[in-house]
């Protein structure tokens, strides 16, 4: 077990964990910070993707060793009121079914449009490929980043 | 207006339960509900009241005019915790923006089926939450007839105000209710004639979308209580073993962890239920105080594992039945894929048979055969099984994503001998479903551990544990023959149908009852591999292969397609075969012009497009498919939907279904298989599981209902089963050959292989 400090959606937060943690489980477990899900614990599933210093990453891949120190934004943090542009495109869509994985779908989502303010239909599904909806809301979810695309841009 | 009974006396619909605040329950039969809005729902325009009054067990009215509704039935992102409340406040006559929508409990006495499976809900809830709603509303109205001294024929309602028609006077559902609370139960009310509907048939969000994008705990998995610890399991490596012995010591011995010991789930004399379903009854379990802690220790768990003497038995049988050398119960592909080519078919039985088949096949001038075939699946909820159990004294709090409370709490009961009452069970939203949470043994396994540690316990299965210790979608087998005359009539149609460890045929579907000489055989094989319900059982998988087998089919007797198909069904309805045929041939027909007719079908050059259309869960869907392939990979550029479900209840959510059940079906049947070698799932994550994924997705679904005014029927399962037939059709057009073994990647050019 070590000490590790953290700054997670601007708040400085200390945590006593073995460091090979993974941050996924120190979100969930020690800070409840449960918005961020656990799919698959081996990156291929997208669930778990939080901001690293505004980069969309698996929190199931980074131990808390390696993310402390550094800026992370959980879900809870994307926005004060549940207003990124990305959620409300999210709402107006209506875009989730069963809605497990959308929190990892908004992040990369987000992170995508942060580098790439208007992409194309390509650049979309190039970033979001890594983010299995088992539903398929893969329709709704392409349509919402295109709104809310356009809201930031305009 | 429809007048309906409160129910054949109420005793069957309605259970009156006396509240402690001296209100009234009235527990109404909501046959299939799936789920509610909660608290704090944006759309939500007022503030919270004062006081509730309880007017019935599925709805309480606020003194300001807010209502909640409750719903019974558990949510797996099907959306009836939307779709289900806006029926009830439908009749209530309410503004949806006063609705809030909570998540009921597991309450036997109140409701009935709890349950979320088969597509059921809405059909089966829809005039038990009409009849709720409509019963409440005429208790309001009752109540303020009583305090004007009016007959209740001069009173109208809009949104949740009662006005009376002489004298202007209204008054708010909020400010009558208390009045109303002790008003009769009437024995009969009305039902609003559809015509004057004005929440049903409007698009309604879904009343969890802020909490699921902000990220709000929803789900099992997100429970986390004072004093709670995280259990996981170890499990054998293969089907057919089971536990001997191990040594836990290093991994007692680890930071967090607090004890590692063995539990058997279903003991040997234990009267189980039909959910019972579980391939591995004694397991390892592991404890401690962190879940990364725990996923540490189980890998330090030396476990030694021997055959399962009782479940080799039946494979032995199985192959040496099949002149097969090599006995073992430990199951791989390869045999399944021999033994289901070779042996099933000669144990078959008939199961319908009209005209004289083998006569006609005799004659033909041409028989075609062609074989289909399909793997094990395995469900892969986004949310792994999990669940949160508090089992202390003889009471047992459990928490957590279940399809079937109802049974679960009987599992309960005969597992760890508590009386009922003292056994409750929430429901939380359920990241997926699919058939996989109807099989509640991670529940009884929860139970079973927290009375072992005398704690509370989440017990949470790695994605690992998941996917190797499945309830799978059945491997399945069939052969379609259809026999030919000189004139290239189809004068005879044979389906031979199996699988392991049960049979796909649905015997009075299409196209029994529109062909004169008609055959149709079942047979099935035990397993050692646990299986069960996944989306559309078994016409998850037969509804693809009679579709490419009529397309082929078509093809042999030059004819459209589509054309084939509407002949057949115009046959069905004109002058049927039998009289046992499970489909609405008009409505099949309808389905199929509509998606003909929004496709441009008719005018349809250089696309390689396949259709297919099928029936199940009492809804009929066609769908047109239009694919290119690159690199030997597909690309589905555009998919057309024409779905009769009958009234649609939330079209926008319902539109989300048909797109999302079109894109899961494409994707298991291209890319999705769980294999076996000795036993041993070849799949256990999904690095080596394929999922379809977003770039793999089709570009555009365009999906349109029929409106017909018909009572609503299922949705969650019936676009599922169709499109994978259309998939088949339109790869053929696009490559040259047929698709007949899912998943269909496998069988793409070797060198065009991902």
């Amino acid at each position: 077990m070590a000490e590790f400090s953290i700054t997670i959606n601007g708040k400085n937060l200390s945590v006593d964990v073995d460091p090979t943690t993974p941050l996924l489980w120190v979100l969930r477990d020690h800070l409840k910070l449960v918005g961020t899900k656990y799919g698959c614990g081996i990156a291929q599933c997208g669930a778990c993707t939080v901001h690293f210093n505004g980069t969309a990453v698996r929190s199931c891949q980074l131990p808390i060793s390696a993310a402390a120190d550094n800026k992370i934004t959980t879900i809870e943090g994307l926005s004060e009121n549940g207003d990124h542009p990305v959620q409300k495109a999210w709402l107006e869509h209506d875009v989730p079914q069963c809605g497990y994985c959308q929190a990892g779908q908004i992040m990369s989502a987000s992170a995508l449009l942060e580098r790439n303010p208007n992409p194309s239909d390509k650049d979309i599904e190039n970033a979001m490929s890594g983010n299995i909806c088992r539903c398929g809301t893969y329709t709704r979810i392409k349509a919402a980043i295109k709104t809310a695309s356009d809201s930031q841009i305009a | 207006m429809t007048k309906v009974k409160t129910s054949l006396g109420r005793r069957s619909f309605i259970k009156s339960v006396s509240l402690a605040g001296g209100g009234l329950i009235i527990g109404f039969n909501w046959l299939a509900c799936k789920g509610p809005a909660e608290e704090g729902s944006e759309e939500l325009a007022m503030q919270m009241p004062d006081e509730w009054f309880e007017l019935n067990g599925y709805l309480k009215i606020g003194d300001n005019g807010i209502v909640t509704i409750y719903s019974p039935n558990p949510e797996i992102g099907q959306n009836v915790k939307t779709s289900m409340p806006m029926i009830v406040a439908e009749e209530l006559d309410v503004d949806w923006n006063n609705v809030v929508v909570e998540q009921a409990p597991l309450n036997t006495e109140i409701f009935t089926r709890q349950l979320a499976g088969g597509s059921q809900s809405i059909r089966q809830g829809w005039q038990s939450l009409r009849t709720a709603g409509a019963t409440a509303r005429q208790m309001l109205l009752t109540a303020a007839a009583n305090q004007w001294e009016v007959p209740v024929s001069e009173l109208s309602v809009e949104n949740g105000v009662i006005k009376h028609q002489g004298t202007d006077k209204t008054i708010g559902y909020g400010e009558i209710a208390k009045a109303a609370v002790n008003v009769e139960i009437p024995e009969e009310v009305e039902l609003k004639n559809i015509d004057n509907f004005k929440i049903i048939g409007t698009s309604r969000k879904n009343v969890d979308a802020k909490k699921i994008v902000t990220g709000q705990p929803l789900f099992g998995i997100d429970t986390y209580k004072e004093g709670m610890l995280i259990a996981m399991i170890v499990q054998p490596p293969a089907f057919g073993m089971e536990f001997k012995t191990m040594d836990a010591e290093k991994a007692k011995g680890m930071p967090g962890i607090k004890d590692v010991f063995t539990i058997d789930t279903y003991p040997e004399d234990m009267e189980k239920e039909w959910s019972d379903v579980a391939a591995f009854s004694k397991l390892v379990v592991v404890v401690g105080e962190s879940t990364w802690q725990v996923m540490q220790a189980k890998k330090e768990v030396k476990v030694e594992w021997d055959l399962s003497p009782e479940l080799t038995k039946q494979i032995e049988i199985l192959e040496k039945s099949a002149g097969m050398d090599g006995v073992s119960g430990l199951e791989s592909t390869s045999i399944h894929a021999s033994l289901m080519a070779d042996v099933g078919s000669k144990k078959s039985e008939i199961v319908r048979r009209d005209g004289n088949p083998e006569k006609a096949f005799k004659n033909a001038a041409r028989v075609i055969e062609r074989s289909y075939t399909c793997p094990f699946l395995s469900h892969n909820c986004m949310e792994p099984m999990n669940f949160f159990a508090d089992v202390s004294g003889d009471k047992a709090e459990l928490l957590g994503p279940i399809q079937t409370p109802e049974y679960a709490e009987l599992s309960v009961n005969k597992r760890l001998g508590f009386d009922l009452e003292n056994i409750d069970i929430q429901m939380t939203r359920m990241g997926g479903g699919f058939g996989r949470r109807l099989y509640g043994h991670f529940l009884v396994e929860a139970a079973v551990i927290s009375q072992k540690m005398g704690t509370p316990i989440k017990l949470v299965y790695s994605r690992e544990d998941d996917m190797t210790n499945g309830v799978y979608r059945p491997a399945y087998h069939v052969t379609y023959r259809a026999a030919l005359d000189g004139n290239n009539k189809l004068t005879a149609f044979h389906v031979n149908a199996g699988g392991i460890p049960e049979s796909p045929l649905f015997a009075n579907r299409f196209p029994a009852g529109a062909i004169d000489n008609y055959l149709a055989e079942s047979w099935s094989m035990e397993s050692n591999i646990s299986t069960g319900a996944f989306r559309a059982p078994r016409s998850n998988f037969i509804a693809g292969a009679e579709q490419s087998f009529l397309d082929e089919l078509s093809e042999e007797m030059d004819q459209d397609p589509i054309q084939f198909r509407l002949d057949l069904l115009d046959r069905a309805a004109s002058n049927p075969v039998g009289e046992e045929n499970d489909y609405d041939a008009a409505r099949y027909a309808g389905v199929l012009k509509l998606a003909r007719d929004k496709s441009g079908w008719d005018n349809t050059t250089g696309l390689s497009r396949g259709v297919a259309a099928y029936y199940c869960h009492n809804s009929y869907v066609a769908q047109i498919l239009d694919l290119s392939v690159k690199n030997n990979q597909p690309l589905v550029d555009k998919v057309t939907c024409a779905v009769d479900c009958g009234i649609v209840v939330n079209p926008d959510a319902a539109k989300n279904m048909v797109e999302g059940g079109t894109i899961d079906g494409i994707g298991h049947a291209l890319y999705s298989e769980m294999t076996f070698k000795d036993g041993v799932p070849q799949q256990s994550n999904f690095d080596t599981y394929r999922l379809i994924r977003h770039k793999e997705a089709p570009k555009t679904i365009d999906v349109y209902f029929i409106e017909n005014g018909i009572d609503p029927t299922g949705l969650g399962e019936p676009p599922f089963p169709p499109i994978q037939g259309a998939l088949a059709n339109a790869l053929y057009k696009a490559t040259g050959k047929r698709f007949y073994d899912q998943p269909f990647i496998s069988h793409m050019q070797d060198d065009l292989k991902t």
